[in-house]
Order: structure tokens, then C-alpha cells, then sequence
């Protein structure tokens, strides 16, 4: 079928690439292209506007409407600064949204928004169809404008008073737009490929250079009976997270008979909450507390967690989380305790609450 | 000598009896194998959700890798989709928008190939360094199955591809979908919708029921609980294949779309986590070796670190964009060694040295590590990841 000729426009290199692949793969039997099998069934517009949510550099595929910076931060704080900061500046080792430009050509560069990406576009995009992580396309499309808008705002790349919308959309040209070559390896790279590698006497002394041992970041089993070596000043790619291991808590005998499907209901709901916290064996603190034995135990107990200091106070002054005061706070987590960490926005619905108690509960 | 006991004595297993078949109708290795697990590095990421973990190639042999141990990748977590709840859209520059079930695409003609995927971080934590101490931690972000599935092409054609179609867009059904441009020439190619590995099912951490096989480009590409195809006539410009999957050159400047696999090749064993336990005397040298580009032609293999180099054994001959299994059977007279292996596929590409790669690429590239490694192999059989000069 002639459209199969056509010319395309991609780079020279990956098109000999492609026909080179394709001659060494003739040797493999394929099926005889054949006319149409009939199957399947036409998509309806309304799927096709279900799924098809991807948008374009140029802003093709974007819906209507606006946000503005003010209305980004207060989303921002609410939806995504659990884990990205509340200036964009990311949590651990969640990704950092904002700052380092000017660092693309130093040793590890910090790479965000306002400094890497080419495109607003991906920025829309992502966050509109897969963000907040646990809780994807739950955001309406103004309040993904106002996002982006505040994460514009946190890169200096527009004022306070700025509105993104469909129409403003066109006129943000990101700092890194022009930071990006086609693949270049069969240019840049050529001199790898050689018909005669050396095969004898290649090289004159060889001495060690470096060692894994002096960096020591390869995760060690449990059972390794080797103590653990110092770890060295220079830690490459490892992170600073340092938490303490919470101890697991032991497995205390069932009392409460729970309803198994109110529990499978609160494990599905419990899925909003696993970017922070974990549950059931092995689990341990993250960006949020380890919640085995939750229910019934004190408030801001969790072993090696650094909660706030609200949190602690309130320990401290005696609150345990049984059913209600947990109820209370997973509704609104911010109104019932001013100052806790937990930026999660709370469970609108009871039945969630309840499920995801019940669940909670299978793990206490 | 003194008699072997587990052969002058009877033994429990020569006298009683085994399990029967019922015991395991779907089985596991033997409790004895239980190290040989993926394992993940925790500091890498920030959860084990949007995460990565390892392939315990050292532990291997062979080219297939068994899909339990297979490492995996996910943006979102492994999600849960039943095949009858499952539906593949073709859409954008088509004559038919259309929808399969996973029943409908049991009806296209099927084909069976065999394909290495490896994430394009592969060994990315070496660039700046020796980091990890095992082949599984520095080259494990690899599998390589047989896939049984359908040919992307002959989808698209069952839509009909318009005229000003270049490229497919897909994406997964999780949360994270995982978007990636491919220009329409490789979608036409060997792109297969594959809905089995290795005889079975895809494991839910494979993308079970559907996912996408993109020989020879990088893993990110391959992608799971696939849903959805759309031909345009340009590139999405995703998350990852701007922000993500993009390799910084010393100077700044980033490329793109370095879609290619390039020729690499690793000693699974001996290796730190594989060490030479038998002392001086016969030993096998074994790895694997793997190209993008094509088949691997061969593979050399240096004790001294790079200086002398011999041509190691192929176990079977380089197949197009797989796994291939080396050996070089030597006898090892119990002096150190700095084991290497080189790899040259059929463009005739010759796997670099780390310096070599550096001074093209610097160090900020984090992707497409296809260096050559080296384990220091000491006297007492234990091995070490080094670099030399």
C-alpha cells in the first residue's frame, strides 16, 4: 500500500537504523500482510475524548480554561507540596519542580521545569493525566492550569498576577527549549564502530582507579554477616534519606471481627495514600509514618518518624487514634490538626473513612 | 580418603518419598534457589511504587530470563486489569478509529519472537563511578523473553494508516500511562502487542494482559497494560521522552530520542555476588552480551583489565536485538584478575570503555551506560566492582 512509501520525517540516522534492523530481521517468518480481518469495532467519539487526553507542544489538545498563580498555590499546597515542596523545591527524593537553572553544564545538574524541560506542554500534560501520584485525573482542567501557573510562578518564569488558560497558553517559552539535539551517537560516536579492535598489548600498566567497596551503597541482605563498611564522603548517587527503621510491630492477636469486604474496600481507597504511607509486613516509614497497629495506638508513636510538632503535642497530651478521632482527622486532616505535615486533602466521602479504617484495622 | 556419606550412606530422599503432583500446580524454584530474587536499591528512588529493581543475572544461565525473576519498572505501580476489562484503542490519523478486546486480538495472526528489553538506566549508577557491587545492581535493569503476540502493523492497518500519520503515540492504562512518541517507520516494523512471555501469560509486573515489545530501544518504550495507539504527525513530547530518558552532555546540551539499545555486555560470573568458590583449576567465564543494533557478533573477554584480549565461545550464534550467552573456559592458576568483557554486534559497533564514553558524553548523561565493566577478581576467588585506567 503506497502510504507505507511515504517519506518520513525522521532523522537520517534512525532511518538507516530502521532499515538496517529490518534487513537483519527478514530472516524471521512473518505472517503475510493480509487485507483487513474485520475485527475489533469502531471507537465512539465519546471514548476516543475519554482517552485521548495527550497534548501537543503547540497546545493541540488542550481544553478550555485558566488558573491563576494565587489559586495554584492553594492547589499546590493542598495536592501536590506533600511531595513536592511548598515552593516546588520537592521532598527527598520526590522530584524537585523548580529551580536549578543555570546547572545543565555543572556535575549534576539540577534538572526541573524551569530548568530542563523544553516543553509547557509535557508539564500540562503530566500533571494533568497522571498527577496527583495516587490519585490521577482527579484534577479538573482549571485547576491543572492554576498548577502549572504556580509552578511557573516558582521557576521565575512569570509574575504573581499571571493567568495560564488555552489562549495565554501559547506565549511561555521555557528557558530549556532549544537545550536539546536529535540522538547524534552514529556522528558523535562513530570512531566505536571498527572493524579491528586491538586484541593484544592494548594498553601499557593498568591500575585500579576506583572501588565499589569505598563508596559501599550496595544494599546489603539481612542475613550478610559482614558489618556494615564506613560509608564514604563522596556518596555519588545515593541520597541522604536516613530514616531510622521503625520496628515492626509485633502481630497482636485479632479481637475485632472485621468485614472482609469493607477491608478489600479500604485496601482499593487505601491506594490515595500509599504515595506516603505503608502498610503490612515490612512496611516502614516514608514520607509519611509507618501504620501498622495504627488504630488504638498514640498519636505520633511511630517509631524513627519526625512528625510535627502539633502531632507530637497531641501524643503527648494523650489523643490515641481510635475510630472517631481517626474518622475526624482523615476528613479534614489540616482542620483537625493545624500544623500537621500531612498535606493530604481529606476523604470526602464517610464510607471511605469507614473502609479505609476497617482496613487499617486488619493491620493492628 | 574417607567415603562420601551422602553416597555410602541412604539417604532420606533415596528412601521415602517426594511430593506429589498436586503440590505445586503452579510452581516455584525449590527453596534452596530463594537468594536468586529481584532486589531493588532503595536509596535510588523516593517509594517503591514509582521504582525499579534488578534481575539476578548473576545468578542465571542461558539467554531467557524466567518472567518471576525478570526485573521490573513501573511509574505508577503494578496494577490490576483482567483481560475481560481490557480494551486497546486505535486512534488519531486512521481511516476506523477502532477498539479490540483482548479476545479480538487473540484472532490476528500471531508471531513468537525473542527480544532482550533494557531500561535505558541501565548501569546508570556506574557513570560517575564504581557504585555497585554485583552484576545484578549494575547491569540487572534486563530481560529477555520469547513473546507470543500480534504485530503492532497489523493493527494500525486494520485501522488503515492516513497518509500524514509519522508517528504512534501509546500509553499504558495506569495511572502513570507512561506516553512515548515512536516514529511510524519502527511501528510498522518489529513492534509486537504481546500478550504472552515465555509461554505463559505476562505477570502482572510485565503489564499483564497486553504490552508493547519495541525491539532493541530503550525499556521505557515497551509499554504495559497498553490501551491506546494514536497515529499523528507529530511527536507528544511526553514526560518521558523530554524531562526523563533524555542523556546531558558535559556542555548542557541534552539528545533526544536516543531510542537505540547501543552493543553492551557483562561477566555474570565470576562477579562480586558470584564468587569463585572452588579455588585454581578449570573455571567458566560466562556473560552475556546484547546490541540494539542488531545481532552480537562476538565478545572478547580480557583477565588483565583491558591490556590482552580472547575471543570468548558464543553459546549460540547472535540473534537480532537478544540476549546472546559467552563463555570462556579457562584454567585459572588463582592469580588476581580483572575480568572484562567487550562486545561488537553485526553494524560493527565495538563496545566502549568507560573513558571513551566520558569523553563524548561527560557525566551527567545518567542513561546509556553501555560501558565495559570490570570485576577484580583476587586471589581468594572473591570479585569487586573496579574501574582501571
Amino acid at each position: 500500500m503506497s502510504r507505507f512509501l511515504e517519506v518520513l520525517t525522521i532523522p537520517t540516522e534512525s532511518r538507516r537504523n530502521i532499515v538496517a534492523a529490518a534487513v537483519l530481521s527478514m530472516a524471521v517468518a512473518s505472517p503475510v500482510a493480509a487485507e483487513k480481518f474485520g475485527l475489533g469495532r469502531p471507537a465512539l467519539p465519546e471514548e476516543i475524548a475519554a482517552w485521548d487526553l495527550d497534548v501537543a507542544p503547540d497546545g493541540t489538545g488542550l481544553p478550555a480554561g485558566s488558573g491563576d498563580v494565587f489559586t495554584g498555590e492553594e492547589v499546590f499546597a493542598e495536592k501536590c507540596a506533600v511531595c513536592h515542596g511548598d515552593f516546588a523545591e520537592g521532598v527527598g527524593n520526590w522530584p524537585k519542580l523548580a529551580g536549578g537553572q543555570g546547572t545543565l553544564d555543572h556535575d549534576d545538574p539540577l534538572k526541573t521545569v524551569g530548568s530542563y524541560w523544553p516543553y509547557l506542554s509535557t508539564t500540562w500534560d503530566y500533571v494533568n493525566r497522571s498527577m496527583p501520584f495516587g490519585d490521577a485525573q482527579s484534577l479538573t482542567p482549571d485547576e491543572v492550569y492554576a498548577i502549572v501557573a504556580y509552578i511557573l510562578y516558582s521557576n521565575d518564569l512569570v509574575d504573581d498576577e499571571f493567568v495560564l488558560s488555552d489562549a495565554t497558553f501559547a506565549e511561555i517559552q521555557l528557558p530549556n527549549a532549544d537545550g536539546f539535539i536529535l540522538d547524534d551517537r552514529l556522528e558523535a560516536e562513530k570512531h566505536f564502530w571498527t572493524d579491528s579492535p586491538c586484541m593484544e598489548n592494548c594498553k601499557g600498566s593498568v591500575e585500579i582507579t576506583m572501588r565499589a567497596r569505598v563508596l559501599d551503597v550496595t544494599p546489603q541482605e539481612a542475613t550478610a554477616d559482614e558489618p556494615p563498611a564506613e560509608t564514604g564522603d563522596d556518596v555519588l548517587l545515593a541520597s541522604a534519606e536516613t530514616e531510622a527503621e521503625p520496628e515492626a510491630t509485633p502481630e497482636q492477636p485479632e479481637v475485632v471481627a472485621l468485614d472482609p469486604e469493607l477491608v478489600a474496600k479500604g485496601e482499593k481507597t487505601f491506594k490515595k495514600c500509599k504515595a506516603c504511607h505503608q502498610v503490612g509486613e515490612g512496611a516502614k516509614s516514608k514520607t509519611g509514618p509507618v501504620l501498622n497497629g495504627i488504630v488504638g495506638a498514640q498519636a505520633g508513636a511511630a517509631e524513627g518518624f519526625r512528625y510535627s510538632k502539633a502531632m507530637v503535642a497531641a501524643g503527648d497530651a494523650g489523643l490515641v487514634w481510635n475510630e472517631e478521632e481517626l474518622a475526624a482527622f482523615l476528613a479534614k486532616p489540616k482542620a483537625y490538626m493545624k500544623g500537621t505535615k500531612m498535606a493530604f486533602a481529606g476523604l470526602k466521602k464517610d464510607a471511605d473513612i469507614e473502609a479505609i479504617i476497617a482496613y487499617l484495622q486488619s493491620h493492628s | 580418603a574417607t567415603p562420601d556419606p551422602l553416597i555410602t550412606q541412604v539417604q532420606d530422599w533415596a528412601s521415602g518419598l517426594g511430593d506429589g503432583v498436586d503440590a505445586t500446580p503452579y510452581g516455584l524454584p525449590i527453596q534452596y534457589e530463594s537468594d536468586v530474587v529481584r532486589r531493588n536499591v532503595e536509596w535510588l528512588t523516593a517509594d517503591t511504587i514509582s521504582s525499579i529493581n534488578f534481575t539476578p543475572i548473576h545468578a542465571l544461565d542461558g539467554t531467557i530470563t524466567p518472567q518471576g525473576c525478570a526485573f521490573e519498572r513501573h511509574h505508577s505501580g503494578a496494577i490490576e486489569l483482567r483481560k475481560e476489562d481490557y480494551r486497546l484503542m486505535i486512534n488519531g490519523l486512521v481511516d476506523t478509529p477502532l477498539v479490540f478486546t483482548y479476545a479480538d486480538l487473540e484472532r490476528f495472526p500471531r508471531e513468537n519472537r525473542i527480544y532482550f528489553c533494557e531500561c535505558a538506566a541501565n548501569s546508570g549508577m556506574e557513570w560517575a563511578g564504581a557504585q555497585l557491587n554485583g552484576a545484578q545492581f549494575t547491569h540487572g535493569m534486563i530481560h529477555n523473553m520469547e513473546y507470543s503476540g500480534v504485530s503492532l502493523r497489523t493493527l494500525l492497518e486494520e485501522a488503515g494508516v492516513k497518509p500524514e500519520g509519522k508517528w504512534v503515540y501509546v500509553e499504558g492504562a495506569d495511572a502513570s500511562s507512561n506516553g512515548r512518541s515512536i516514529p511510524l517507520e519502527k511501528a510498522m516494523d518489529d513492534v509486537l502487542v504481546a500478550f504472552k512471555a515465555n509461554g505463559e501469560a505476562l505477570r502482572k509486573e510485565h503489564g499483564y494482559p497486553v504490552r508493547l515489545v519495541v525491539p532493541g530501544w530503550e525499556g521505557n518504550m515497551w509499554v504495559k497494560w497498553l490501551r491506546r495507539v494514536e497515529v499523528m504527525d507529530q511527536p507528544v513530547e511526553s514526560r518521558e521522552e523530554t524531562s526523563k530518558y533524555t542523556d546531558t552532555l558535559a556542555n548542557g546540551v541534552s539528545r533526544k530520542w536516543t531510542w537505540e539499545m547501543d552493543a553492551k555486555s557483562v561477566v555474570t560470573s565470576p562477579s562480586p555476588q558470584a564468587a569463585i568458590t572452588h579455588g585454581p583449576g578449570p573455571l567458566v567465564i560466562t556473560g552475556l552480551a546484547w546490541s540494539g543494533r542488531g545481532a552480537i557478533a562476538g565478545v572478547d573477554v580480557s583477565l588483565d583489565g583491558g591490556k590482552n584480549w580472547q575471543e570468548a565461545r558464543l553459546a549460540a550464534p547472535g540473534t537480532d536485538k537478544a540476549l546472546t550467552r559467552f563463555y570462556l573456559d579457562i584454567n585459572w592458576d588463582g592469580s588476581e584478575m580483572l575480568l572484562q568483557s567487550r562486545a561488537r554486534d553485526t553494524s560493527g559497533y565495538v563496545q566502549p570503555t568507560k573513558a571513551q564514553l566520558r569523553e563524548v558524553r561527560g557525566l551527567n548523561s545518567i542513561y546509556h551506560n553501555n560501558a565495559i565493566q570490570t570485576w577484580w577478581v583476587k586471589a581468594n576467588g572473591e570479585a569487586e566492582n573496579v574501574e582501571v585506567s
